[in-house]
């Protein structure tokens, strides 16, 4: 039954696409967008005016920054685009238009106002050193890379064992199963254990890209990894089992499993930190099977933690798996 | 459990879905090494009363056991000794047949060789076609082998060659008679009264949810007491001739019934004999001055039994 439940899986060209493709070409591009870069010059617009230009040439004389002139009535568009980090309008004190909320326009005005006021004669006390630290392992994308492997953990799990109950019960199969000796633990855990095999293959897939590519470390051990994965990947199975216990077509199923794992994508940490959400919603994100996840994966990845470090994360998910499994089978339906 | 004990019996079976009663006091007894069919137009509750005989269902009301044993108690060891083929499943496209095959045979703690059945269906050819490459009578012939392939004491089959053109359905016939003779029970539904005609020891035709007649093929067709049926057809259509034409049809020696027939203008007569009705009939036409443009006269089927139980055809639902 296993068996054959992988040879079906991987017969499935999507499949393979969805399950190795595309989380790889997912990492990719981020990769690249995020890449560790020298530092970019800042882009200043200066709007003409009757200091224009002793503004241009105050700051073009410096490599960190690229002027561009601005007409005064484009200033807000050329903000919004990124054509400009901040806008000078030439003036006595200047006057420095920018979007605060934009940490690029913050770190423009401040090497800008750092330019005028040296050339206006202002005198440095000190110069501090500086340091640059691009080692593997601080950078976005080893925080992203676990990640990733959370969401795809989540995604094999959900769809994977969700998505074939109910196709298989639309397609009557379910009840011609039952309609043999075939005892039904059997056949879920045949369901499990083939999307096991080839999440393993998923994993190594993954991290091992991770590795190659951007060189990502594995700080913590190996079977430390395995184990998180092993865990997240059932508990998100008997989520996935949970969701598709009671369905009866393939729509409904999918607009549950979005439900459940929409939420998750966007407050679990799969591209930027949990952290940013409001105080408040806290409790409720951590308890979250994917934060949970995520949080463990990046432990042992990036942090060296074993399992014993991870023993919350860890705890969460059992939580989340065991409840899950547990309601799933007493409210399954085989029809 | 007694050799003698039937394979499959059940009485004062009831199923009800909300207020819509599918199945109304079913009795039932099939004894072993029969073939025994459940005839009816769709929507009769067939479906509906084998899946509670197969312990898909439970029943709202009755008494079922099935090769002396009774569903809810060791339900493995039965199932172990049970063919199934359901009316609407489709297997998994991306395996093969043998693959399919060696699926369901490793559920059964014994049953027969994969090649064997695969040859028993002749499906030789499709060994490694995919089950979504198989047009629709060797995917019916697939099913079926994937009911037989655990070697069952007793064969359930709901409606196995719906959909089927006749050469399949001949084939599949030949396949059953084959199990048959090795012993085998088989409870099937359908509704084709041909096929039951062909297979069935003893069939039982339901209506709304219960069995209005259960019998022999043969036995059913003399219950109704006119072995014979005339169609025929007058010239000029049903406006020509008098207008009592039906009582007058009625009125001729030894015919049991009249209705209107398939088309308009024809006539369906049952008769109890051909020598006495047909020359009447001639007469009645001549006297009438109407021409009799065509008739063909067959030997009474099933179907003429459902007619004349029910007063619908079968096809009608």
């Amino acid at each position: 039954m296993t068996i054959t439940r992988l040879l079906i899986m991987v017969r499935e060209p999507e499949m393979i696409f969805w399950v190795f493709v595309f989380p790889l070409l997912m990492a990719l591009v981020l990769g690249i967008a995020f890449r560790s870069r020298p530092e970019a010059p800042v882009a200043v617009g200066v709007e003409p005016g009757a200091g224009t230009a002793a503004l241009v040439a105050a700051l073009s004389a410096h490599d960190s920054v690229e002027v561009v002139s601005i007409d005064p009535g484009a200033t807000a568009t050329a903000l919004r685009d990124g054509l400009a980090h901040v806008v000078v309008a030439p003036g006595d004190p200047p006057t420095y238009r920018y979007d605060p909320a934009r940490p690029e326009s913050r770190l423009a005005r401040q090497t800008v106002d750092d330019l005028l006021q040296r050339a206006a004669g202002r005198k440095d006390v000190w110069t501090g050193r500086t340091e640059t630290v691009t080692a593997p392992g601080s950078r976005y994308i080893d925080w992203l890379i676990p990640g990733l492997l959370g969401m795809n953990i989540m995604g094999t799990g959900m769809w994977g064992i969700g998505f074939t109950l109910v196709v298989q019960r639309t397609r009557k199969l379910l009840k011609r199963l039952i309609a043999t000796p075939m005892r039904r633990y059997q056949y879920l855990a045949a369901l499990v254990t083939a999307r096991l095999v080839l999440l393993a293959l998923e994993v190594v897939a993954l991290v091992g890209f991770a590795r190659l590519l951007f060189g990502v470390p594995i700080e913590g051990s190996l079977a430390s990894l395995a184990a998180v994965s092993l865990l997240g990947a059932m508990t998100f199975g008997g989520i996935g089992l949970l969701t598709a216990s009671r369905a009866q077509t393939i729509e409904g199923v999918s607009g549950i499993m979005n439900v459940v794992m929409a939420p998750m994508w966007i407050c679990s940490g799969v591209f930027f930190a949990a952290s940013n959400f409001p105080d408040p919603m806290q409790p409720f994100i951590q308890a979250l099977p994917l934060t949970a996840l995520n949080d463990a994966l990046r432990g042992v990845m990036l942090d060296g933690a074993g399992l014993i470090a991870t023993g919350p994360e860890l705890l969460i998910l059992a939580a989340w798996g065991g409840g899950s499994f547990a309601v799933a089978l007493r409210i399954f339906r085989w029809r | 459990m007694a050799p003698t004990e039937a394979a499959v019996s059940c009485a004062g079976v009831v199923k009800r879905y909300g207020d819509v009663l599918a199945v109304a006091g079913l009795d039932l007894e099939v004894q072993r090494g029969e073939c025994f069919g459940l005839l009816g137009p769709n929507g009769a509750g067939k479906t509906t009363t084998i899946e509670i005989l197969e312990g898909l269902l439970a029943p709202d009301e009755g008494r079922v056991r099935i090769l002396g044993c009774a569903w809810g108690r060791d339900d493995d060891a039965l199932r172990a000794r049970l063919g199934i083929h359901l009316q609407e499943s489709q297997l998994d496209e991306k395996l093969s047949v043998v693959e399919t095959l060696r699926l369901f045979r490793s559920f059964y703690p014994r049953g027969r060789a994969v090649d064997d059945v695969i040859g028993l269906l002749e499906l030789d050819g499709k060994r490694r076609s995919w089950v979504g490459k198989l047009s629709g009578g060797q995917r019916q012939r697939l099913a079926v082998a994937c009911a037989l392939v655990g070697a069952p004491d007793l064969l359930f089959l709901d409606e196995p060659t719906t959909g089927l053109d006749p050469q399949s359905r001949r084939q599949l016939w030949g396949l059953l008679e084959r199990y048959r003779a090795e012993g085998g029970t088989i409870l099937l539904t359908t509704h084709y009264m041909d096929e039951a005609h062909a297979l069935c020891d003893r069939v039982a035709i339901v209506d709304r949810g219960s069995i209005i007649a259960e019998g022999s093929p043969d036995e059913l067709v003399l219950s109704i007491g006119a072995p014979h049926v005339v169609e025929v057809s007058f010239a000029g259509g049903a406006a020509a001739g008098p207008a009592d034409m039906e009582q007058r049809l009625g009125g001729l020696p030894d015919v049991a019934g009249v209705r209107a027939g398939g088309a308009a203008d024809a006539w369906t007569v049952t008769a109890r004999s051909l020598h006495r009705a047909l020359p009447a009939l001639a007469g009645l036409a001549a006297g009438a001055g109407v021409e009799i443009e065509a008739l063909t006269t067959r030997t009474a089927t099933l179907e003429d039994v459902f007619v004349a139980l029910t007063g619908h055809r079968l096809r009608d639902g």
